[in-house]
């Protein structure tokens, strides 16, 4: 099984990180390695998942593909351009700024309050020049506040006059407006209500349908990145330490650190929460300064292993994958 | 354990705001029970955090308490004066609030900060409180205690600092704990240390808490009882697996839908549609009803009462009308009805 060879068919990578490396404040006291070393793809039209808790790097991973860091080392390749090379002001780099676009966190601190909804949304339309006049902006503005489910009445107010999950889909028209390939979604529904979360995960999926968009989804709410993303990044420290299909990580979580972080979940249900013992995870074994590398143990499934771990990770998949797990990770 | 420590009757708040009054709390009544968590579900702008700072005495100054009573220790809790107050507070009954970073005060030691109450409320000398501080410290598992007395919160992380938060909670041995959100702030990992932190102080310190949240998960994991708001009001109340297995109001179905479990499967998550209606002017009916694919004419002519399903649990929806037409329940609940039939069906029949 285990020299299996993978056959999925070429996909398309949009975004090749390459042993990206960020470290603020370099050789000072206050030095802190935010990432450590990462190497993924993100292909054409999937969403990719990215999760960890807070201060594991995830942020700065999309900051820093976005390029609003310029990394300390490694490269960005975005269709096959180095991002950490292109010059402010180029061409390159107003046309690579279209194609990628960020929805943010906090739908409150995101939006200019002394700015009407249009002239926000419109901003990026501005900048690029994709509208001819007047008219055919306001027409590109409507045409975008109906897509995120709001109506052109609300063009012309101002951003107080919204609920979160509301400025929440300002957000997203504003992102869509530059007609984009590839949007980062920060943390996009963990400021808002229950109720309005799947209103707005709903809106990510048909847009994505719609529109062919490739999604780097960061989060900490595991149940919702399940549920949106095809391939699960999983971040500890500013390492990835797993990556695989989503339900690849869901089932057969292969690195502690993720089983840890699975465990803890709450799962809506008081006869699987009663039965739930959390899986603590002990930092310092992967604090031990062996080389790892990520490694594919499994098809398609990569865990970050040392030399003489991979065989054991190995054995681990095999055998997660002859028992259909029907019980959730952590609870017996 | 029957015995009620806590009793909210009736109880309407209005904010003065510019616009005019806004009805926050429309009419909510519950019990606590000794010994018993008790979560209240719903989201922001339900009246839940409302509902507990009122217990603690912590409204705003532009609020308005239109009718209602506290009751607790055979007293009104609305009716005391602040120095009553301040001897309750922090002593019978304590608050964690939700979020660490602003709930310590960061220019005191936290040693300092966790002996605070006792030294308020009890004539103890300040060795001993520290002595103690060190005891709760460790109880909510800052292991060194006695050499971290002189840090400040900042020289801690998210998680301990929330445990601090709680160790001034409990330092007391209050007899209610009122918990805001609290772990609404921390990482998954460190929220489920927590849930089991306070699940072990109760049992030690033998308190009732009030657990207010608007994750389900979380409340299936500590609930004895659960209350779901919406609009200023409770809309259904019963045990945990009443709430879970056998929802009734169309409100906590949508609720229970909306999350999406680490099965689901299928292309679209639920969402309740619309949004929470204005409080500056609720609606007459069910404030639930402009969104509820279920509703009738009457739920938008008139507000239902409450309906009892179990002396445990009731909810205020008119489907449990008599006369009501039955529905077609959404498929998650219907799997839900079947483990609640599974696991209770001998004792109905």
């Amino acid at each position: 099984m285990s020299d299996e060879k993978t056959t999925a068919p070429e996909r398309e990578i949009l975004v090749k990180v390459e042993h990206l490396v960020q470290t603020f404040n370099q050789g000072k006291k206050d030095e802190v390695k935010a990432i450590q070393d990462i190497s993924f793809n993100i292909y054409k039209g999937e969403t990719l998942g990215l999760v960890g808790e807070s201060g594991s790097g995830k942020t700065t991973t999309g900051r820093s593909i976005i390029r609003l860091y310029q990394p300390t080392s490694g490269d960005v390749l975005f269709e096959g351009d180095n991002i950490a090379k292109l010059r402010n002001g180029s061409k390159k780099m107003l046309a690579f700024r279209r194609k990628v676009q960020m929805i943010f966190q906090d739908p409150y601190a995101s939006l200019n309050p002394r700015m009407k909804v249009k002239d926000i949304i419109a901003e990026g339309i501005d900048i690029h020049h994709l509208a001819k006049n007047d008219a055919d902006r306001d027409k590109r503005v409507n045409e975008l506040l109906e897509e995120v489910g709001l109506n052109k009445d609300h063009a012309t107010r101002y951003p107080h006059e919204f609920s979160g999950g509301q400025r929440q889909r300002i957000g997203i028209a504003r992102a869509l407006a530059v007609e984009p390939e590839f949007i980062i979604a920060d943390e996009p529904i963990s400021a808002l209500d229950v109720s309005i979360q799947a209103q707005v995960v709903n809106l990510l999926k048909d847009i994505q349908e719609k529109q062919d968009l490739t999604f780097l989804f960061i989060a900490h709410d595991l149940s919702m990145v399940k549920y949106i993303s095809d391939r699960i990044a999983v971040m500890h420290y500013g390492r990835l330490v797993e990556l695989a299909s989503a339900d690849e990580v869901y089932n057969h979580p292969l690195h502690p650190y993720t089983q840890s972080l699975l465990s803890a979940i709450p799962i809506p249900d008081p006869d699987i929460e009663r039965k739930r013992v959390p899986i603590p995870y002990d930092a310092s074994r992967a604090e031990d300064e062996r080389p790892r590398k990520m490694t594919e143990v499994y098809p398609d499934h990569f865990v970050f292993a040392a030399e003489d771990e991979i065989s054991q990770y190995k054995a681990a998949a095999v055998k997660s994958h002859l028992k259909e797990q029907s019980e959730p990770i952590g609870v017996q | 354990m029957t015995d009620t420590i806590l009793s909210v009757k009736d109880l309407q708040i209005d904010f003065k705001t510019f616009a005019g009054p806004v009805h926050a709390i429309r009419d909510v009544s519950f019990d606590l029970k000794r010994g018993e968590t008790l979560a209240i579900v719903g989201e922001s702008g339900s009246g839940k955090s409302v509902t507990v700072r009122s217990i603690m005495g912590l409204l705003a100054n532009n609020s308005k308490i239109v009718t209602g009573e506290i009751m607790y220790n055979g007293a009104d809790i609305l009716k005391k004066t602040k120095r009553q107050l301040n001897a309750m507070r922090g002593n019978d009954v304590a608050m964690i609030f939700q979020d660490p970073m602003t709930s310590l005060d960061p220019t005191m030691p936290i040693g300092k900060q966790v002996a605070e109450p006792l030294l308020l409320h009890t004539k103890i000398s300040k060795k001993k409180a520290l002595a103690e501080a060190v005891r709760v410290l460790k109880l909510v598992g800052i292991q060194d205690a006695e050499e971290r007395l002189k840090d400040y919160p900042h020289q801690f992380s998210g998680g301990q600092r929330q445990r601090i938060v709680i160790a001034i909670a409990i330092i007391n041995h209050p007899q209610i704990l009122l918990a805001d959100e609290p772990t609404t702030a921390l990482d998954v990992t460190i929220q489920a240390q927590i849930i089991h932190l306070l699940k072990e102080i109760q049992q030690k310190i033998d308190t009732s808490i009030i657990f207010i949240t608007h994750d389900l998960g979380v409340v299936a994991g500590i609930a004895d009882r659960v209350a779901v708001m919406y609009a200023g009001k409770i809309i259904e109340y019963g045990t945990v697996d009443e709430i879970f297995y056998n929802a009734q109001h169309p409100y906590t179905w949508g609720l229970l839908e909306a999350m999406p479990t680490l099965e689901t499967d299928t292309d679209r998550l639920y969402a309740i549609p619309g949004t929470p209606p204005d409080l500056l002017d609720p609606p007459k009916g069910d404030a639930f009803a402009p969104r509820n694919p279920f509703a009738m004419q009457i739920d938008l002519e008139q507000q239902p009462p409450f309906f009892q399903v179990s002396p445990t649990h009731a909810a205020a929806t008119w489907l449990l009308y008599p006369g009501a037409p039955k529905v077609e329940l959404p498929p998650e609940i219907k799997r839900r009805r079947e483990i609640w039939n599974s696991k209770y069906a001998t004792k109905e029949a």
